[in-house]
């Protein structure tokens, strides 16, 4: 399986996804560059941390105009697995492919800590065979990831089951003091309505091994390879995912 | 020549009335050890200038209320208002 990791000016952890899936998948994968527009080669994408243009008005939404973003849109569109990690995530709530937004952490501390996740949905490319109520342990690392959406769109998002990870103390529990940074709900990722778009603040791509501190990021990485092509063709949910903003 | 003129929008970004701003607590917390216990509330937001060419206010300002929407504010988040004033050629 094919993976493409897009480059932004100031992204700063595409070189450890390309690390995390060369080295522990062992898949073949190719660093994008911001202004290329063909993605056609890849079967799923990884958009990553950092500080894309400086993170400049607000975090991801300079880099949601970048020309490797139409084609980001259209691969989305088409069904193809795409996974925002940290600045990734909140690119793509700038570009209205995930809901809600990412605000500045209640602490307004920049917040560096490995966190516990727990996986309550099974039904994401990169979350596939991870059973619901799994606990990973994974390392965060931003100064804006407090996820916030309106009273509706959280409803919605709860109850169509669209919150893929969210943040729990080691045995699993729901708690203030495991939210790192506010989010709403605990939430550290949510996915579009077809399931194929995820975002997550956390970086699974610095936990691939277990010399860099932690192997369970491996997990979402890999849970894409069961996923396959399969995934483009059979959409869920009922509308394409898109304009949710 | 053309009919266009020169205008200026003074455009203002701020977190929705709901929305937590933490920058706004530290601030008002701030303000309190200075002793300005009179102060009960701070809100941070943004201010961004605009300088643009429309052939008359209305145009401008529709202008300006797209450009809010689309970039300058995150209407998920965010609130803005702004206003245009026109502005003198060469400025």
């Amino acid at each position: 399986m094919r993976f493409g990791v897009i480059t932004f000016p100031g992204s700063n952890g595409d070189h450890d996804a390309l690390m995390a899936v060369e080295m522990g998948l062992g898949q073949p994968v190719e660093l994008v560059w911001h202004t290329e527009t063909d993605l056609s080669r890849f079967d799923c994408l990884i958009i990553p941390g950092g500080f894309s243009y400086g993170d400049y008005l607000r975090a991801g939404a300079i880099a949601r105009f970048a020309p490797v973003m139409e084609s980001v849109r259209a691969f989305a569109e088409a069904g193809g697995p795409v996974l925002g990690i940290c600045n990734g995530f909140q690119i793509l709530t700038e570009a209205g492919l995930l809901p809600g937004a990412l605000l500045r952490n209640a602490s307004l501390s920049f917040e560096c800590a490995w966190v516990f996740v727990r996986v309550e949905n099974d039904r994401t490319p990169w979350t596939q065979a991870l059973a619901p109520g799994t606990i990973l342990r994974l390392p965060i690392a931003h100064g804006e990831g407090r996820y916030y959406a309106d009273t509706a769109t959280l409803e919605q998002l709860e109850r169509d089951r669209r919150v893929v990870f969210r943040y729990v103390d080691a045995d699993g529990r729901v708690t203030p003091e495991a939210n790192p940074n506010g989010s709403l709900n605990n939430i550290a990722g949510v996915c579009n309505e077809r399931g194929n778009v995820v975002g997550l603040m956390p970086h699974p791509e610095r936990a691939y091994d277990r010399l860099v501190g932690g192997d369970d990021g491996l997990r979402v990485l890999s849970a894409v390879l069961r996923a396959g092509v399969e995934v483009a063709s059979t959409p869920r949910g009922l509308g394409s995912g898109h304009t949710q903003r | 020549m053309s009919s266009t003129q020169g205008w200026r929008a003074d455009v203002y970004v701020a977190l929705k009335p709901g929305v937590n701003d933490p920058q706004g607590l530290a601030v008002r917390d701030g303000l309190h050890r200075l002793g300005y216990d009179e102060v009960s509330q701070v809100r941070v937001g943004r201010y961004i200038q605009v300088w643009l060419e429309a052939p008359d206010e209305t145009t401008a300002a529709a202008r300006v209320r797209e450009m809010c929407e689309r970039l300058l504010a995150n209407p998920v988040i965010e609130e803005y208002r702004f206003q245009v004033v026109r502005i003198d050629a060469g400025h």
